[in-house]
């Protein structure tokens, strides 16, 4: 199999797959979440809680009074590697043109400078969380299996990236191949591990919000 | 209580399980924030005291239950199902080391209400017979002689004749119809008795009427405490019944954390209807009558250097924060706030039943460090809370610490402010 050949393999029916796994996946757990169900709130509410839990979900970007300062390594570290993954996920022009041509919607990208800057800034930051992972009391006591293999599919994108782009490896279909493969990886195992945070906290905010909201409390 | 088997606690632990809590245990990416937030944490350094990790058993039965991987890793042999040696271990962690006292839910990034599965975690241990002797002893108390310290109406009558005597008010028993039903904790009617002289001035002040109920003047709630939402039922209906009998519009939760959480909202959930009646905190009549210009006090102010303790579940937990501020207002000249005060304020150390289990003494002692330091930071005078638990924890720790601070029930203190009556 020539480079050529791995790159059609990877971008077209391993592509596919990892977008069907990626899909019915995340509408599986989804469902396995929302099927539970809530008990009925009987007694006397303050405020509706609806709004409230959409309160929540914004006002959880920023740490409550006092908490930055007795976090602020895992607030930081997480806040840069969450930036520089989405951006460079997001907003790089190649990485538009894919979703334009399988979602149909496209946004300006930012130059490629600057994709590299996000990149870097996004791998740096998760090598810092790895090794506080692997240090910290705390961190390395709670970090199992799924802890490490949802730290290497993540990080796995953005090296193989900043490899393809710099052309560090050659052939370049290869490097390409290596990258799109990668991102299939962490398409499959997200749905199962708890990357699925990405949907999930939206549910987690939501339902603490606006259980909070119900008796008067802002969280 | 049924037996307690493993079998019980098991589907204990499943039947809690919701949409909210299938989403907080599947959303958290162990960052290790919410143990910054705990004292248990914070003042012994040990990683087994992470809220998240508490929630051990709840986790494994959500994934072998009610996922699809948990469930064929089961099957597969790739994980080990939940056993009841789990259950044993996790009691020094779901009850001796947690005071419920939700800190750490204010600080998780993707939202997880950890106390609440705390909550629920606690059912499926007491289920099985894995809650601590404290807790049984405290609840079998409530249940058989109706007060978890083992007060009964002869020693609140008592107490009753005792403050009648000492302020020459009477104090109404069993009266129907009137504003406000009265509730106490025991720890009040044994322990702080100026809690009954501070509500019988208050009340003739404003010109209320009110009584408190021979078939339930405690407030408290073991069943909560324990995680047996059955007992817990049971104990809030004597109230219900109480309020329901003798018509009265308003049942008055007293100063007293989880009493408030298990009768104003745990209460109707429990007895899975609303209430015919309003439950409101004592801070909150207060601070209504002092809104409402009824409270009036008699101007003059204390000159010590004081703070406010927010007991976790009247504040972060029950919605109570700016009450007690607005009253604080009204007699203190040198009121001040600790760094972390209101929804983000430490616990006592010893909440959530942890005051009641015999184990968790010297680790109550060591996270007491938590307040002292804040106590210290602000070198204050004086302490003022709203919980006699709060109390009763902090004076022990107090001592343990050579502390000399006077502290007092905010109730307490409004009626030493009241005007001269006529």
């Amino acid at each position: 199999m020539t480079s050529a050949d791995f790159l059609l393999m990877v971008r077209g029916p391993a592509f596919h797959l990892a977008t069907a796994i990626f899909i019915f996946g995340i509408l599986w757990r989804i469902l396995e979440i929302l099927s539970l169900g809530q008990p009925r709130e009987h007694a006397a509410v303050r405020a509706l809680g609806i709004s409230g839990g959409f309160r929540t979900i914004v006002r959880r970007f920023v740490p409550a009074p006092g908490v930055f300062k007795r976090s602020m390594f895992i607030i930081l570290a997480g806040y840069l590697f969450h930036a520089g993954f989405l951006i460079s996920l997001f907003l790089f022009d190649p990485h538009i043109l894919l979703f334009k041509e399988t979602l149909g919607i496209s946004w300006p990208g930012l130059p490629a400078p600057l994709i590299n800057v996000s990149t870097l800034l996004g791998i740096f930051a998760m090598i810092a969380l790895l090794i506080n992972r692997l240090t910290h009391p705390v961190l390395k006591f709670l970090s199992g299996l799924e802890d490490y293999l949802s730290w290497t599919v993540t990080f796995l994108p953005l090296v193989t990236g900043y490899i393809a782009f710099q052309h560090l490896l050659q052939p370049y279909p290869l490097a390409l191949a290596l990258h799109i493969l990668s991102i299939e990886l962490l398409m499959i195992v997200l749905p199962f591990t708890k990357l699925m945070h990405t949907l999930t906290f939206l549910i987690a905010r939501w339902t603490t919000g606006s259980r909070a909201a119900q008796r008067g409390i802002e969280v | 209580m049924s037996t307690a088997t493993f079998e019980r606690g098991y589907s204990a632990l499943k039947e809690q399980i919701d949409t909210s809590i299938a989403s907080y245990l599947q959303s958290c990416v162990h960052c290790g924030m919410c143990a910054d937030a705990c004292l248990f944490y914070t003042e012994t350094g040990n990683p087994k005291y992470t809220p998240i990790y508490k929630l051990g058993p709840l986790k494994k039965v959500w994934e072998q239950e009610y996922t699809l991987l948990g469930r064929l890793k089961v099957k597969w042999g790739w994980s080990k199902p939940l056993t009841d040696a789990d259950l044993a271990e996790w009691k020094e962690y779901v009850y001796d080391s947690c005071t419920m006292c939700g800190r750490c839910s204010m600080v998780c990034p993707v939202g997880n209400d950890l106390v609440y599965m705390i909550r629920k975690t606690r059912e499926g241990l007491a289920a099985a017979g894995h809650a601590p002797e404290g807790l049984i002893g405290a609840t079998t108390r409530a249940v058989k002689i109706g007060s978890p310290m083992g007060v009964k109406w002869p020693a609140v009558l008592a107490q009753i004749k005792h403050v009648e005597k000492s302020t020459g008010l009477q104090i109404p028993v069993d009266q129907a119809n009137v504003d406000y039903l009265v509730l106490m904790s025991s720890m009040e009617v044994m322990n702080f008795p100026e809690y009954m002289e501070a509500i019988a001035k208050i009340m003739k002040s404003v010109g209320k009427t009110w009584t408190i109920s021979s078939e339930a003047f405690e407030a408290t709630n073991s069943g909560i405490q324990i995680g047996a939402s059955d007992i817990a039922k049971e104990i809030v209906s004597r109230i219900v019944n109480a309020a329901e009998k003798l018509q009265v519009k308003t049942v008055i939760s007293p100063e007293c954390g989880h009493a408030y959480m298990a009768i104003r909202w745990e209460g109707p959930n429990l007895i899975g209807r609303p209430f015919k009646f309003k439950v409101q905190h004592i801070l909150e009549i207060l601070d209504d009558l002092r809104d409402q210009g009824k409270l009036k006090v008699d101007g003059t102010l204390e000159e010590a250097r004081l703070t406010f303790h927010d007991p976790c579940q009247i504040a972060r937990r029950g919605g109570v924060l700016q009450q007690p501020r607005n009253l604080l207002k009204m007699v203190a000249k040198n009121f001040v706030e600790m760094e972390d005060h209101g929804q983000m304020n430490w616990c006592c150390g010893g909440g959530g039943g942890v005051s009641a289990i015999e184990e968790s003494h010297e680790l109550r002692t060591t996270v007491f460090k938590r307040k002292k330091s804040q106590l210290d930071a602000l070198k204050v005078e004086k302490l003022v809370t709203a919980c006699a638990n709060c109390r009763i924890i902090m004076e022990e720790g107090m001592e343990a610490y050579q502390m000399e601070m006077p502290m007092v029930g905010l109730t307490e203190m409004l009626a030493e402010h009241l005007p001269e009556t006529t």
